[in-house]
């Protein structure tokens, strides 16, 4: 009974944290120009989403959201791995410093982060575009990577390393066969969630994207809906960008439990 | 010398290092300069004072922490059971739940709050203050109920046993040994609630049709209209704020939250 109770709880909770999204999935198949309004089944709003039949705005925007995320996740990934190994190497005060800093970009809040990379770029008179905002995904998407390569590296044993350069390797094929292999789930791990964290910014975005006429999902969003009509081809966007995330979530877990089942085999 | 320079691998951190004085510790810093300078780079407390003499912006101002306070007690209220009943056994097996509540904090929170708006457009409830506090809840619950999640599930609950093995009425057990013993989860998820309510734009404005406006709207104002001194003094006191909210956790829950993300 109690489990009963307990359960209802749970869902109830889960149907109201779902229902706005359920919403728009249900809206995105139908034409109706309004939320709200069913006009019958109707795939158009994908097709018109992917034929460029919205305003190219829209089309670039996603293009943006996507380039960037990529190459700031890229990025990130490897100045991240590179840093793990050089951090878990370090002792003392010096090791203290850098995981201060690593910490801060996550735990300042997002319009701090944004609002400060700003005066940066205003300071220094960079023209705020596309790069300062990959510059911008880069400083906040990094500490996330550091800290899912570093635990890789603490159950490493230290002493393969040094048993490849005994053996002849270089540091750099040392690097290639026995380090690398041996964060790889972690630089994985650390790249979708850059990734993740690239696509979803707004509050960072915003502040650094400059007044170019450059657009990313986010942005393009926060415009739209700023004008007061909401353009009806972003309910198709939010369904595929739900779904897809559902997968990548899904990819993650499953990759960590076997991961865990793993660990408790050895 | 090449490769001693390269087989010493704490230098490895050094470009890292470099990188985030650029981007993290140095635009910090000018946070504060621009803060204490005026127009031409003179020091000045102006902004200050500006911020102090203006009822409107201290009103935003409170206003703000006062939404922030009701969001964050509102999720602990409607968390906290759920963060229970998700880490014990006996009431629920499924990690599929677990997850689905962890999943809405991946979706872009400009897509969720529309989804928010459309939702109460659907039902017709009227946007406005109840729809504010309504969305936020929505927005952020889902950060609450995950760091007292963590806490719970890590919990020894040997102590639990022990508890009642001594004679604790069940109601005691909980107020006396689950709480105190989810309080880390329960500070880490304040922190996650509160710190993003308090600094939110954009997310009023949707919600409320341009009616509130939080002190994070006007921080983006005025940066947006060229005041980055006065922008910027606004963003420390903000910082100042969220220092303090963050005193009362102690330093170990980073430890906790590391990698947990996920």
């Amino acid at each position: 009974m109690k489990k009963f109770f307990a359960q209802s709880y749970l869902w109830l909770l889960l149907a109201l944290l779902y229902a706005p999204i359920i919403i728009i999935a249900i809206f995105s198949f139908t034409e109706a120009k309004v939320l709200g309004n069913w006009t019958g089944f109707s795939t158009n709003l994908y097709t018109s989403l992917f034929s460029g039949g919205v305003r190219h705005n829209l089309l670039d925007a996603i293009e943006n959201t996507f380039t960037i995320a990529l190459i700031a996740a890229a990025v990130s990934t490897i100045l991240g791995s590179i840093a793990a190994i050089g951090i878990h190497n370090m002792r003392g005060k010096r090791r203290q410093a850098i995981t201060f800093l690593n910490n801060i970009p996550m735990l300042n809040p997002d319009i701090i982060t944004g609002i400060s990379l700003f005066l940066l770029f205003v300071s220094l008179s960079i023209t705020q575009g596309y790069t300062t905002v990959v510059l911008a995904h880069i400083a906040f998407c990094t500490p996330y990577v550091v800290l899912s390569v570093m635990p890789r590296l603490q159950q490493m044993n230290p002493n393969i390393y040094e048993a490849a350069l005994d053996l002849g390797a270089t540091p750099f094929q040392a690097l290639r066969k026995v380090i690398i292999p041996e964060i790889r789930p972690g630089m994985i791990s650390g790249f979708i969630l850059a990734f993740t964290l690239s696509i979803d910014d707004f509050a960072v975005t915003i502040f650094t994207i400059g007044n170019q006429g450059l657009e990313t999902l986010s942005t393009f969003i926060y415009a739209d809906a700023r004008k007061g009509g909401l353009t009806p081809e972003l309910r198709p966007l939010s369904t595929i960008i739900f779904v897809t995330v559902l997968l990548l979530l899904i990819i993650i877990n499953v990759r960590a439990r076997r991961a865990a089942r793993k660990q408790e085999n050895i | 010398m090449k490769a001693s320079i390269f087989s010493r691998r704490s230098t490895w951190a050094w470009p890292y290092a470099i990188f985030l004085a650029i981007f993290v510790a140095l635009p910090l810093v000018l946070i504060v300069v621009f803060a204490f300078t005026n127009g031409d780079g003179e020091f000045t407390f102006d902004n200050f004072k500006k911020f102090v003499l203006q009822p409107e912006a201290v009103n935003t101002f409170i206003y703000s922490i006062g939404i922030a306070l009701v969001t964050t007690f509102l999720c602990i209220l409607l968390g906290y059971p759920a963060a229970y009943i998700l880490s014990n056994k006996n009431l629920n097996r499924s990690q599929t739940t677990v997850m689905l509540f962890i999943l809405p904090m991946w979706i872009n929170i400009l897509v969720r709050t529309l989804a928010t708006v459309a939702l109460f457009d659907f039902v017709h409830i009227p946007l406005g203050e109840g729809a504010l506090i309504f969305g936020m809840v929505y927005n952020f619950l889902p950060f609450m109920i995950y760091p007292i999640y963590n806490t719970l599930q890590k919990m020894d609950h040997s102590l639990i046993e022990a508890a009642e093995d001594l004679g604790a009425k069940p109601s005691t057990v909980f107020w006396k040994v689950t709480v105190p013993l989810s309080m880390p989860g329960i500070t880490s998820g304040i922190m996650m609630v509160f710190m993003p309510t308090i600094s939110t734009f954009a997310i009023a404005e949707l919600l409320t049709m341009n009616n509130i406006k939080l002190f994070g709207t006007t921080i983006q104002e005025n940066i947006n209209n060229g005041m980055w001194n006065y922008g910027a003094a606004l963003s420390l006191i903000m910082l100042v704020i969220i220092g303090v909210t963050s005193l009362f956790s102690d330093g170990d829950e980073q430890g906790q939250n590391e990698g947990g993300i996920i």
